[in-house]
């Protein structure tokens, strides 16, 4: 059973409860996707598929990447991500179609992007240092300060926290749960946020440490007494 | 139509055209436990936000001399019904500058419609 999805971040919305309680929500264009590659345990020494996003504009293809998609007979697609494959259900095989389907409402699912870019930041925004005071000639504002001591241990510790490079980097945000699914239009509906811009690609796979679906109880009947 | 209006096109419901300058009657569930009434919010709409299911309008009115504005989600399932009382002419969108103003200052020309 392939136990994710390519798909893209469409945007946020909201959703009501009932009682007009309001919830956040990421809606995911997912998939279909199709499967490019299937890794076995005998072969590559695990269960995987390699996964083909089928978009609106097909893939430009090198030579090498035009034979590996005639190998498993699908289209090319620009992107590939791996997902993997867990025992039970039926076995993946090359050019087979994944859908939303995969989902159900109330599940749990980890959303893996890539976050929005920041830029060079400096260790306020990037680490959250609290910097230092703003007037009464404070000479100290945002920077960072001491980074090490002189005579021992004479060097700059490695993971020093500095200012450089912010966002772009893989994020996996986990144990969203799967508000709706939308089997006629290939959309995902997920509480909360997910990395990244809109049409920015994000991979859906079930949760690994999947939380438990909090129910809520009953309130214990009031105990009757005088006061 | 895109995927956004399409999952919002669920929660939508129907509200009365409102405009900035309306007075709005908002009746409004409030839960006390396990009964459930009506609340009535009546006051002037100095806001409007558009946007599908997140559109959601600010209502102001003067309580015993103070000033209480209120925002609702304008598709809010806790709104039972919103009656527009009357409407004025008003040249802007946002009438943030009624909060400046009060008493005889604050009053706004009514349009007449109708009969």
């Amino acid at each position: 059973m392939v136990t994710g999805l390519i798909g893209r971040k469409v945007g946020m919305t909201q959703l009501f409860d009932a009682d007009g309680t309001v919830h956040p929500a990421t809606v995911l264009k997912a998939g279909p996707c199709v499967v490019a590659q299937v890794k076995a345990a005998g072969r590559d020494g695990y269960e995987a598929v390699q996964l083909g996003l089928v978009d609106v504009k097909a893939g430009k293809e090198n030579r090498p990447t035009a034979g590996h998609f005639k190998k498993a007979g699908v289209p090319p697609t620009r992107v590939r991500r791996e997902v993997k494959v867990k025992a039970g259900g039926e076995v993946p095989k090359a050019g087979d179609h994944v859908t939303v389907a995969i989902f159900a409402d109330g599940e749990r699912v980890d959303v893996i992007g890539t976050s929005r870019g920041k830029g060079f930041q400096g260790v306020v925004k990037r680490h959250h240092f609290s910097g230092g005071r703003a007037t009464h000639g404070s000479m100290f504002h945002r920077a960072p300060g001491s980074i090490g001591a002189s005579s021992y241990p004479s060097r700059v510790v490695k993971g020093m926290r500095m200012a450089g490079h912010m966002g772009h980097t893989r994020v996996t945000v986990r144990n969203l749960k799967v508000v709706r699914v939308d089997r006629d239009n290939n959309l995902l509906l997920v509480e909360g946020a997910v990395p990244g811009g809109p049409n920015s690609v994000v991979v859906i796979r079930k949760a690994v440490a999947a939380k438990p679906i909090r129910v809520v109880q009953a309130e214990p009947a009031k105990k009757k007494g005088k006061k | 139509m895109s995927a956004i209006e399409l999952v919002e096109k669920s929660q939508l419901t129907t509200r009365p055209t409102m405009k900035a300058g309306d007075t709005v009657r908002v009746h409004v569930k409030v839960r006390e436990g396990d009964k459930e009434r009506i609340q009535v919010f009546e006051g002037v709409v100095i806001s409007l936000r558009r946007g599908g299911a997140r559109a959601s309008f600010t209502v102001r009115k003067v309580s015993f001399g103070q000033g209480v504005e209120r925002i609702f989600p304008l598709h809010s399932p806790s709104i039972a019904k919103v009656d527009v009382v009357r409407s004025a002419k008003v040249r802007r969108a946002k009438l943030y500058f009624l909060r400046g103003l009060k008493g005889k200052a604050a009053r706004m020309k009514e349009i007449r419609t109708g009969q």
